[in-house]
C-alpha cells in the first residue's frame, strides 16, 4: 500500500483490506457481479501479505474451503453476491453448528433467481433468519459507507473469532462498487494461532479434537443446541449496534441500513433544514436487530418509516420491535430500483402531517 | 472355546484406534481400512501430525474410532475441507475418507478440482457400489443390472448410465499423480491396500501432488451376501468393472 494510509477504494476493496488489516490471511472466493473486484483485489493482496488466495470452482467449494481453514484455526474470509450466498447456506449451517469462525461478505443484488446485478436489499431474511437449515444465527453487520465497510469487515473478523461463529457483512451493489476515501486501520498481528479447539494434529499426547455438527447419541444434540443457543443469546445482548440521527425530538423516524440509510440521511438533513422533525435509526447490526432502541422510540409516540430495497423484510423486525405501540409504514423498491430521496421525503413528510393514529 | 494360552498375540488394536465398539455391520470394509490407517498412524508416529476429514455416509462418525484430529464435512465436500486444512497447515498430513456416493455423486466437482489442482492431500475412497447409510440406494458405482433400493429392476444402462470409474476419470489430470485401486478380500490384498495408503501418504509428504486409493469394499447388508460371498463377488464381478491395480503413478517414476 502507499505511504499514506488514506486511500480511495471501492466498497468491495475496502471490505477486503479491512479483513487483511484484522489479520485475515486466507481468502476463498468465486467471481460474481457486483463483487468481482473483491476477489481480484485479494488475488494481488494476499501474496503481498504472505496470505493464501484461491479462486474455487464454485461458491459451494469456497465455503467448504473456509470450513476447513477455520477448523484448522485460521482467520478466513469468503465473499459473494446473493445467488452465490444461497449456495453457501449449507456450509454456513455446518459452520455455525460446528462453532467455526469466518467472515462472509454478501454484496446484495436483485433477485429472485438470477435477477439482475443491480442493487437490492432482499437478502435480509436470508441473512438474519439463519439462511440455511436449522436453528442458528450469524452476526450480521451492515455498513453504509465505504469507510464503514472497511471497519465492519475488520470488526466482523474479530467478532467471528471471539464467538466462534460466522459473521456476515451485508453490503449491496451501490456500496460495493462506489469509491470513497478510507482511513485504513493499522495492520493487526496475523500470526497463525493455535486455538484450543482447532485441528492442528494431536501432538504432545493431547486428546484428539473433533469438529462436528452431528450429534447422534441420545441427548447429545439437545445439550449441544442448548450451548449454542445460549451463545446466540449472549451475542444478541452484547453485540447489538445502531446509529441514531436526530431522533430525540423526531416525530417520524426512518429506519434504514446500507444504501437506503445513505439516502435517508440526506432526507433527514433536508427535512431538518425546513424544521420538519424527521430522524433516522440506522441498524448497524441487523442481527441482533436493535429492537430495544426502536421500542424506546416507539414508547415516545414516534412513527416509523422503514426504507428498504425489498418487498418489505426489515420492516417486520421494526413491527416486532414496536409491539403494536406505534405506526410503522414502508417505502419499498425492488427489481434493482433504488429509492429516490424525493420519494422518501414525500412519504416521511406525509406521515408528519397525518393524524398520528396508530394502525 | 479353544485354549488360547499357547497363542501369542502378534497384533492387537492399534493405539490410534479408540477402544470402542464400532457401529459397522459385520463384514463391512470400514473396520479393516480404519485399522490400516490407524496402524500407519502408529507405525509412523503420525498422531501429532495427521488431520482427517470424515464423510457423510456409514463412516460419518469415523472420528469416534480414530484417535486423531478430525472434522466432519458436508456431503461430498471433504476434498475441499481437507484442502482448506492443508492450505493452513501445509506440514500436516491431511486425508479425506469418503464413500462412493460422497465422492462420486454429490462430490464430483470437489474431487475433480482438488485433484486437478494437485492439492497435497490423500483420499481414501471406499467403493461399495451403494449408499449404505441411507438404506442401499443406487450409487454412481452401482453395476449395470445390480438391484438396489432405487433400482429394484437393476441399474439400467440407458437412463442411469454405466458405473463411474473414479481412478480412470482422475487419471487424465496431470496433478493427480498417484491413483491405485485395491481390495481387502484376502490378507494379501489387505497388505497391498495398506502399502497403497502408505505410498499415497508419501506422495503427500514429498509434496508431489494429489493421491487417491480406491478400495473395493464389501457391503454384506445391501448386497445381501454373507461376507465370504462378498469377497467372491468382488473378486469375480467387481474387478471386471473396476480393475484393481496401480492405475497411475507419476509420483515415483523410478519405482514400480
Amino acid at each position: 500500500m502507499a505511504k499514506s494510509e488514506r486511500v480511495l477504494l471501492t466498497g468491495n476493496q475496502a471490505a477486503a483490506e479491512g479483513a487483511v488489516r484484522a489479520g485475515c490471511r486466507f481468502y476463498f472466493g468465486y467471481p460474481i457481479t457486483p463483487q468481482n473486484d473483491l476477489p481480484e483485489y485479494m488475488s494481488a493482496r494476499m501474496p503481498e501479505v504472505g496470505g493464501t488466495f484461491l479462486q474455487a470452482e464454485s461458491e459451494l467449494a469456497a465455503i467448504s474451503l473456509v470450513h476447513g481453514a477455520a477448523a484448522a484455526g485460521a482467520k478466513v474470509m469468503t465473499t459473494s453476491s446473493s445467488p452465490g450466498i444461497s449456495l453457501k447456506q449449507e456450509g454456513i449451517s455446518y459452520m455455525t453448528g460446528s462453532q467455526l469462525p469466518a467472515l462472509i461478505v454478501n454484496v446484495q443484488r436483485a433477485g429472485p433467481g438470477l435477477g439482475d446485478v443491480r442493487c437490492a436489499q432482499a437478502d435480509y431474511w436470508q441473512a438474519t433468519r439463519g439462511g440455511g437449515h436449522g436453528d442458528y444465527f450469524c452476526l450480521v453487520l451492515a455498513p453504509h459507507t465505504v469507510q464503514e465497510t472497511c471497519d465492519l469487515s475488520a470488526l466482523g473478523l474479530d467478532l467471528a473469532m471471539k464467538w466462534r461463529n460466522p459473521v456476515l457483512v451485508l453490503s449491496d451493489q451501490q456500496l460495493g462498487q462506489m469509491m470513497e476515501p478510507v482511513d485504513l486501520p493499522p495492520m493487526a498481528d496475523a500470526t497463525l494461532q493455535d486455538p484450543p479447539w482447532a485441528l492442528t494434529g494431536a501432538a504432545g499426547g493431547r486428546e484428539h479434537h473433533v469438529i462436528r455438527s452431528y450429534f447422534g447419541r441420545p441427548g447429545e444434540l439437545v445439550e449441544w443446541n442448548r450451548q449454542i443457543k445460549a451463545k446466540f443469546e449472549r451475542m444478541a445482548v452484547e453485540e447489538v449496534r445502531c446509529e441514531e440521527v436526530d431522533t430525540e425530538d423526531a416525530e417520524v423516524v426512518l429506519v434504514a441500513y446500507g444504501t437506503s440509510a445513505r439516502l435517508s440521511k440526506a432526507v433527514v438533513q433536508r427535512c431538518r433544514q425546513r424544521g420538519q422533525k424527521v430522524g433516522l435509526l440506522r441498524p448497524i447490526t441487523l442481527w441482533p436487530f436493535p429492537a430495544a432502541a426502536v421500542r424506546a422510540l416507539a414508547e415516545q409516540g414516534k412513527r416509523f418509516l422503514a426504507v428498504e430495497m425489498s418487498y418489505g423484510q426489515m420492516v417486520e423486525d421494526v413491527r416486532l420491535a414496536v409491539e403494536g405501540r406505534a405506526a410503522v409504514d414502508l417505502l419499498s423498491t425492488f427489481g434493482g430500483e433504488v429509492p429516490r430521496t424525493a420519494d422518501i421525503e414525500k412519504k416521511a413528510v406525509a406521515m408528519l402531517t397525518a393524524t398520528g393514529k396508530k394502525r | 472355546m479353544a485354549e488360547t494360552s499357547t497363542l501369542k498375540l502378534k497384533a492387537g488394536r492399534p493405539k490410534a484406534m479408540l477402544p470402542v465398539k464400532t457401529h459397522y455391520c459385520p463384514g463391512c470394509g470400514h473396520g479393516v481400512v480404519h485399522r490400516l490407517l490407524m496402524e500407519i498412524v502408529d507405525e509412523w508416529g503420525l498422531r501429532g501430525n495427521v488431520i482427517g476429514v470424515a464423510p457423510v455416509g456409514c463412516a460419518v462418525v469415523a472420528y469416534h474410532y480414530m484417535d486423531i484430529d478430525m472434522t466432519e464435512a458436508a456431503h461430498g465436500r471433504a476434498p475441499e475441507v481437507a484442502t482448506g486444512i492443508k492450505r493452513v497447515r501445509p506440514d500436516r498430513l491431511v486425508f479425506s475418507y469418503q464413500g462412493d456416493g460422497d465422492l462420486a455423486a454429490i462430490g464430483t466437482n470437489e474431487i475433480l478440482h482438488v485433484a486437478n489442482r494437485g492439492e497435497n492431500i490423500s483420499v481414501v475412497f471406499m467403493n461399495n457400489t451403494c449408499y449404505g447409510m441411507t438404506g442401499g440406494q443406487m450409487a454412481p458405482t452401482t453395476l449395470v443390472g445390480q438391484r438396489t433400493s432405487t433400482t429394484p429392476k437393476g441399474r439400467s444402462l440407458i437412463g442411469e448410465g454405466p458405473p463411474l470409474k473414479v481412478c480412470e476419470l482422475l487419471a487424465g489430470l496431470d496433478r493427480a499423480v498417484y491413483l491405485e485401486r485395491c481390495m481387502i478380500t484376502s490378507p494379501k490384498e489387505i497388505r497391498r491396500t495398506k502399502n497403497a495408503i502408505k505410498k499415497a501418504f508419501r506422495v503427500q509428504q514429498q509434496e508431489k501432488g494429489f493421491s487417491l486409493v480406491e478400495v473395493l469394499s464389501p457391503c454384506p447388508t445391501y448386497w445381501r451376501l454373507a461376507p465370504a460371498k462378498c469377497a467372491e463377488f468382488i473378486e469375480e464381478h467387481l474387478t471386471k468393472v473396476f480393475p484393481p491395480g496401480l492405475i497411475k503413478n507419476t509420483a515415483f517414476p523410478d519405482a514400480v
